[in-house]
């Protein structure tokens, strides 16, 4: 591995290698005043070339690292940096005991935090982002980290990867957050968004949850809120855990301590201001 | 035809906590996680008391908790299948 | 970190774990070679830096819930097939896990791998198929070979749990050239608590020499040979009888060669202590000098080849990535010539080719 980057994003560190320049240039740019990691890392992400030849014509980047998925189809360079990513996600989803891991956004407001989940393309990413863009402390917006023992969620704020649409509802930020634009992607034209400064630098900070949010996003929605029993928010929550099984009982404990201690409501919104309103309702109430 | 002996595991090999009316349990041996409904943790825990077969434990379970079927004792075979499937009772 | 010399030594020896600077590297290989559990297991107790404990805490933790899991899935095969009155003998991991030995522990363990009687077969597959197992592929060609030459059924998968089941009838291909004696092997079978078996000790080791170099391109032969460091230790203290009977065995079952290389391997990469004298190559023989000739000649072979199993097993760099892809290659060929003889390897080979377009 010729270029080596390494990333700490709150409790969890990355040693990137690559076999090209570029990714890890564009890395280090997007992740520009992250804390380099002290000591071991957690997990080795490889982007390296499938085969030998790969490596220069049309090159292919394989995603590859401690933990892999077999059938994984390769990425072209020009997306190298995406490569990356879903790298880190892949030793997330498959390597990471811990902590309890949920695919969902999270959020923090005076020490309190909201965990917004639900299914891939319902919104909660983006929602998560853009109330980090309103006041909220942005603490992750793909995985959330629910301590075992603390029962706390742990900030994992990690760059977030905006689609097409998505896009424009960024459009004040500071320009050297963004990553550069790729297109052709598995999810069409995206952008990596850099959390704001607060977020970087809070990124050791855990925070007490308060409330879980069931977010979903739809042009022709009524916005609405509505109570989630604490059954379906359990199983909910098991389906959105890439490690809840292999935490064994320490897994069930945590996650039935959550459920069973804080409510939880579904939201549907049409639009981002319906959604910036919902959730400050809910967070003043809770 | 005797009917079937059920066993279960001790009490203490599984952890349960109910949440609305419905009983999430951890069992121990298998690292598993299930939701049950009544009469699956009633008969559980009627089987706390030793092997027994659907008569018996409607008998034990319906000192305590009413059963709604016209048979109950086909409602607990089917019920004692169900959980024989998911690894939480076995027959002797 | 040139390759995965280090893992190696430091399994073999914890207390080199002061002299280790690149710590990620070392995880990186352990993971790849699927020894991160076991090592963490070893290294218990040991000085370390902080995050490197954090680490190992919770690689061993998860190593017992790998054990649970793995367990419970012979649990539930023990109760599918209990009705059946065949003996079920657990093999590999899982055997290691269920019979308590060091080999077990902090290993990780995939499918369930069970051996029965051939004759059984039928039946087995019946009541696996009852109690909600179903199978993998679909594909009629593979079916067709794996029930025809494989030592194995079709893998099944339980259709609730997700977790895989390998039914062994014998423990190599029926196309391999060494035809290991399993009416013996069952014979012999240990009983453990459950109603479940395994197998001798001294066939638990001709398996796994069988296993790492029939099976497989040696990915997983640091793993593999640690198995056999582990339990020659554990058999060898426990019974003075123990190397007369490995070497018996390995020469019953047609494996005396893949035995003793796994033996020179092991003790290479670990230290394993081994009774010299009950292996192939026995100095005490008194031979004439044409036999003398051949056996050396024969020993030159061997090692000369060890050489190259060892480059092979240690193919790793601190990246998990495996280097020397050349000698890489030469193994995965190999092995699929160890199950086959040559014409049908081509026939294979060109099958499997067509069906990827």
């Amino acid at each position: 591995m010729n270029h080596v980057f390494r990333l700490q994003v709150g409790p969890v560190s990355f040693r990137i290698g690559s076999q090209w320049r570029q990714p890890v240039a564009q890395l280090r740019r997007l992740y520009a005043g992250y804390p380099e990691p002290d000591g071991i890392c957690d997990f080795t992400v490889r982007l390296e070339a499938e085969r030998a030849w790969r490596r220069w014509i049309r090159p292919s980047v394989a995603i590859r690292g401690d933990y892999v998925l077999p059938d994984a189809a390769p990425l072209p360079l020009a997306q190298g940096l995406l490569a990356a990513e879903m790298g880190m996600n892949l030793q997330m989803a498959l390597g990471q005991k811990k902590f309890l891991l949920l695919h969902a956004a999270s959020v923090e407001r005076d020490g309190r935090a909201l965990l917004l989940t639900g299914h891939s393309g319902a919104g909660k990413s983006t929602l998560g982002a853009l109330l980090g863009e309103r006041g909220w402390r942005f603490m992750g917006d793909e995985f959330a980290l629910l301590g075992l023992e603390d029962g706390r969620l742990h900030p994992f704020p990690r760059a977030v990867s905006l689609k097409n649409e998505s896009l424009a509802l960024f459009d004040g930020v500071d320009p050297a957050r963004l990553g550069p634009v790729l297109t052709g992607t598995p999810k069409g034209r995206i952008r990596h968004l850099r959390p704001n400064r607060e977020a970087v630098a809070r990124m050791g900070e855990p925070a007490r949850p308060v409330m879980i949010l069931f977010p979903r996003f739809g042009r022709d929605l009524e916005p609405i809120v509505r109570d989630v029993g604490a059954a379906e928010a359990f199983m909910r929550l098991t389906q959105a855990s890439t490690n809840y099984v292999a935490l064994a009982e320490q897994g069930f404990d945590a996650l039935t301590r959550f459920v069973g201690t804080f409510p939880s409501k579904a939201i549907d919104y049409a639009d981002t201001a319906q959604a910036e309103a919902l959730v400050d309702d809910l967070w003043r109430s809770a | 035809m005797a009917a079937s002996l059920y066993a279960a595991d001790p009490p203490d090999a599984m952890r349960e906590v109910e949440i609305e009316g419905l009983t999430l349990l951890y069992h121990r041996r298998s690292g598993l996680t299930h939701f049950l409904a009544p009469p699956a943790p009633q008969i559980l825990a009627a089987l706390a008391g030793g092997p027994a077969g659907a008569e018996a434990i409607a008998a034990r379970i319906g000192e305590a908790f009413e059963i709604e079927s016209e048979d109950p004792v086909a409602a607990i075979g089917a019920r004692l299948a169900e959980l024989e499937a998911a690894g939480l009772v076995w027959r002797t | 970190m040139r390759d995965s010399r280090w893992l190696a030594r430091l399994l073999a020896d914890p207390g080199s774990a002061a002299q280790v600077t690149d710590w990620t590297s070392l995880i990186a290989i352990a993971r790849a070679e699927s020894l991160a559990g076991s090592l963490a297991w070893r290294l218990k107790g040991m000085e370390l830096p902080e995050g490197v404990e954090a680490l190992l805490e919770a690689a061993r933790r998860d190593s017992e819930a790998v054990r649970v899991q793995a367990l419970w899935e012979a649990e539930m095969a023990r109760r599918a097939l209990k009705p059946l009155g065949i003996p079920v003998i657990l093999l590999k991991g899982t055997a290691y896990a269920a019979a308590g030995l060091e080999a077990g522990r902090g290993r990780s363990i995939g499918d369930l791998d069970i051996l029965v009687p051939r004759s059984a077969l039928p039946d087995v597959e019946r009541a696996l198929l009852a109690a909600g197992w179903e199978w993998v592929k679909e594909d009629g060609y593979d079916d067709q070979y794996y029930r025809r030459w494989m030592h194995e059924l079709p893998p099944l998968i339980h259709r609730e749990r997700d977790r895989m089941i390998d039914v062994h009838h014998a423990i190599l291909p029926l196309t391999a050239r060494p035809k290991p004696d399993m009416a013996a092997m069952i014979a012999a079978r240990v009983p453990l608590a459950d109603g479940l078996f395994t197998l001798a000790p001294a066939d638990m080791i001709v398996h796994s020499a069988a296993h790492l170099f029939a099976d497989g391109d040696l990915a997983g032969g640091l793993r593999n040979l640690w198995d056999i460091d582990r339990l020659l230790r554990e058999f060898g203290e426990r019974d003075p009888e123990f190397w007369p009977a490995l070497r018996d065995r390995s020469d019953r079952h047609g494996l005396l060669p893949a035995v003793g290389r796994a033996i020179r391997l092991a003790h290479h990469l670990y230290g394993t202590p081994v009774n010299w004298g009950q292996l192939p190559i026995s100095p005490g023989r008194a031979l004439s000098g044409k036999a003398r000739r051949a056996e050396i000649g024969n020993c030159h072979q061997l090692l000369a080849a060890d050489a190259l199993f060892r480059r092979r097993l240690l193919a790793l760099d601190g990246w998990g990535q495996a280097t020397r892809p050349f000698t890489r290659l030469g193994f995965y060929v190999r092995s699929h010539w160890l199950r086959m003889p040559p014409m049908m390897l081509a026939r294979h080979l060109w099958v499997k080719a067509r069906k990827k377009r």
